[in-house]
């Protein structure tokens, strides 16, 4: 049973946007309306190059909107120097890649513990609050680990911890199982809803894994820069994963 | 940013830089080898160039140097009427002034070796002139008949069986030991260390009265004057007013020694063909220095791209690209600065060919700003390339 609050953490209001090639411009986003709400974990899917990973990096700060209004924890993004941007991103974002981008040379726990020191707060410090996340999901034996010396599955794991850390109001998810086995994809995802659950965060999922279509609490699918639609029924979902 | 901050996200920069081991020594000793290059190349020249003026330098009692005015360096020399000496005596400020007599001469030992070497006579009343660091023997010695005494290495030159103490073994003493010099004997008196010359003839101090018969006597033996300025006296003032009254040219010992280094500057293919060497050890110190820490800047682009995701704003993300090049730096500096030194050290011990080079601090700091410079220089060119990066970078495959 969802844990689903109706207000908004993520607001999106006929967000377009446009990328310079060559000469001309090229419009990925038609006029995106969307909503994501508290306590929420939210799928998009589509095919490739239909503005996924666009969309997704306007609603967390990264890239700003050619038009539109894009507002995060009732916060408007459009308008915001690249410094707000960034502390924006600081306060109110978890970031999980589809490569997970953990730092090499610094262990699991320090890798978790990032955004707790872009925050301003010390290392070890930092790193004792990270390993209370990895504990929580599973991998405390790891943390002294660097993640040459983890599996796939621990590196989502760290970078999912990671994500959670600091506690932001709002995570962004690109392709999490795509480099994982069913079992692990499952795991991910199951962390995913757990961190959804929370009445204060919303969860948006990238995928192009109908597998984890069952995880989600609604289902934006888009085509062509557009949402084309959104489900919010169980049944339906599933149906769209077969 | 607070300091909290600032020392969190470099310890994290810190992390960075050494988590792959062998990339890190690879960039540390990168730089110190580039800086070894540099050092040692800069070093060598310089100390070159101070062979040049090994003579004037030695020359510790004297303020000025007094000639003839057509010499523009020491090894030219041009012989002075003796009545210079008496005229430039006369000048108000000097508190004496006295012979020095330079020439070259042909040392035959007595197992028939040949040597060339430079004899300088200095005055016999006061032993102006004399050398300063005596390693056997004393200065006063030189009163002796026949008296002289050679410098340290050159008496290896001489006498090559006998390394001593560059060999560790004991070395018998020189003193004692003869020499024949133009048809004349002369006794080895003491042993002095002293500033190797440009040619590496060995150097033989003797009274100037004996010198004359030691050398291939010139038409006018008095090869250079000199001075003392009285205390309290303006150098470059005197030498103008010895040069205004005798109509010779007076030169302070330190203007003297830099006008010698200038001429073999300009004069000889030297300062071409080593400074190219010395050029191109600064460049390929710069390249590799710079090439290995752009490199590393651009392999950490994507992790950067990710900082600059997760928020940590650009102005951190070049304090902590400052930071590992400083890191770098300090650590390359000291490494290549100690092994140039420790070259330096060991050649000098064990080659006496190459006594007098030493690592110049000049030429260390030189290097310093140098290695500053191309950190930071290829840090900001290759940060350039983090800075405008587009965050969204990392939801690339």
């Amino acid at each position: 049973m969802s844990a689903v609050v109706e207000a908004p953490i993520v607001q999106a209001r006929g967000v377009v946007k446009d990328f310079a090639a060559g000469d001309e411009s090229l419009r990925v986003l038609h006029g995106i309306d969307l909503d994501v709400r508290a306590g929420e974990l939210m799928l998009v899917v589509g095919p490739s190059g239909c503005g996924k990973t666009t969309l997704i990096s306007i609603l967390a700060g990264i890239l700003s909107a050619t038009e539109g209004e894009v507002r995060v924890g009732g916060r408007a993004l459009g308008g915001l120097s690249a410094r707000k941007l960034a502390a924006f991103r600081r306060e109110t974002v978890g970031f999980i890649f589809q490569q997970y981008n953990l730092l090499p040379s610094l262990t699991a726990a320090e890798n978790a513990a990032v955004p707790l020191v872009a925050r301003g707060e010390r290392l070890g410090a930092a790193e004792k609050k990270a390993r209370l996340v990895l504990e929580r999901l599973g991998m405390g034996p790891h943390a002294g680990k660097q993640p040459r010396q983890l599996s796939g599955g621990q590196m989502q794991r760290v970078a999912i911890a990671r994500a959670l850390v600091h506690d932001p109001a709002f995570i962004v998810c690109d392709e999490p199982t795509a480099a994982l086995d069913a079992a692990s994809g499952r795991a991910a995802m199951e962390l995913l809803r757990d961190a959804a659950r929370d009445p204060h965060r919303a969860v948006v999922v990238v995928t192009h894994d109908p597998r984890i279509y069952g995880f989600a609490d609604r289902l934006a699918e888009m085509e062509d820069g557009r949402v084309t639609r959104v489900l919010d029924e169980p049944a339906a979902i599933r149906a769209l994963s077969h | 940013m607070n300091y909290v901050q600032e020392h969190a996200v470099g310890a994290i920069a810190w992390r960075m830089l050494t988590g792959d081991r062998a990339k890190y020594l690879g960039l540390v000793f990168g730089v110190a080898f580039a800086v070894m290059l540099m050092t040692q190349q800069a070093s060598i020249f310089v100390g070159l160039m101070l062979r040049t003026a090994a003579q004037v330098i030695d020359v510790t009692d004297a303020d000025l140097w007094v000639m003839d005015p057509r010499i523009i360096y020491v090894d030219e020399t041009e012989p002075l009427p003796e009545s210079a000496l008496w005229r430039v005596r006369s000048v108000p400020g000097v508190e004496w002034a006295a012979p020095f007599f330079k020439a070259l001469s042909v040392a035959r030992a007595p197992d028939g070796r040949l040597q060339q070497v430079f004899v300088l006579g200095v005055d016999d009343a006061t032993l102006a002139g004399a050398p300063s660091r005596m390693i056997e023997g004393s200065v006063e010695d030189l009163r002796r008949p026949g008296a002289v005494v050679i410098d340290r290495v050159g008496a290896l030159f001489i006498w090559p069986g006998e390394k001593g103490s560059e060999t560790g073994s004991p070395r018998r003493s020189d003193v004692g030991r003869t020499l024949e010099m133009a048809d004349r004997r002369a006794t080895i008196v003491g042993t002095a260390e002293t500033s190797a010359p440009f040619t590496t003839f060995p150097v033989v101090y003797t009274r100037y009265s004996e010198a004359l018969r030691f050398a291939p006597p010139p038409r006018k033996p008095l090869s250079y004057i000199l001075v003392r300025a009285q205390a309290g006296e303006d150098h470059a003032a005197l030498a103008a007013r010895i040069a205004a009254e005798t109509g010779l040219k007076a030169l302070p010992w330190r203007q003297f020694a830099w006008e010698t280094i200038r001429y073999y500057l300009q004069r000889t293919g030297i300062p071409i063909n080593f400074g190219i060497t010395v050029i191109l050890g600064f460049v390929v110190g710069a390249a590799v220095v710079g090439q290995t820490f752009s490199i590393f800047v651009l392999e950490n682009l994507r992790q950067f791209g990710a900082l600059k995701a997760m928020g940590v704003a650009n102005g951190t993300i070049l304090r902590m690209v400052l930071l590992q090049g400083a890191a770098i730096g300090i650590l390359g500096f000291g490494i290549g600065i100690g092994m140039a030194a420790a070259f330096f050290e060991i050649t000098s011990r064990t080659n006496v060919d190459l006594r007098g080079f030493f690592l110049v601090w000049q030429v260390a700091a030189g290097t310093a700003v140098a290695v500053a410079l191309i950190i930071v220089g290829s840090a900001l060119l290759a940060i350039r390339r983090a800075l405008v990066l587009d965050p969204a970078v990392v939801f690339r495959t």
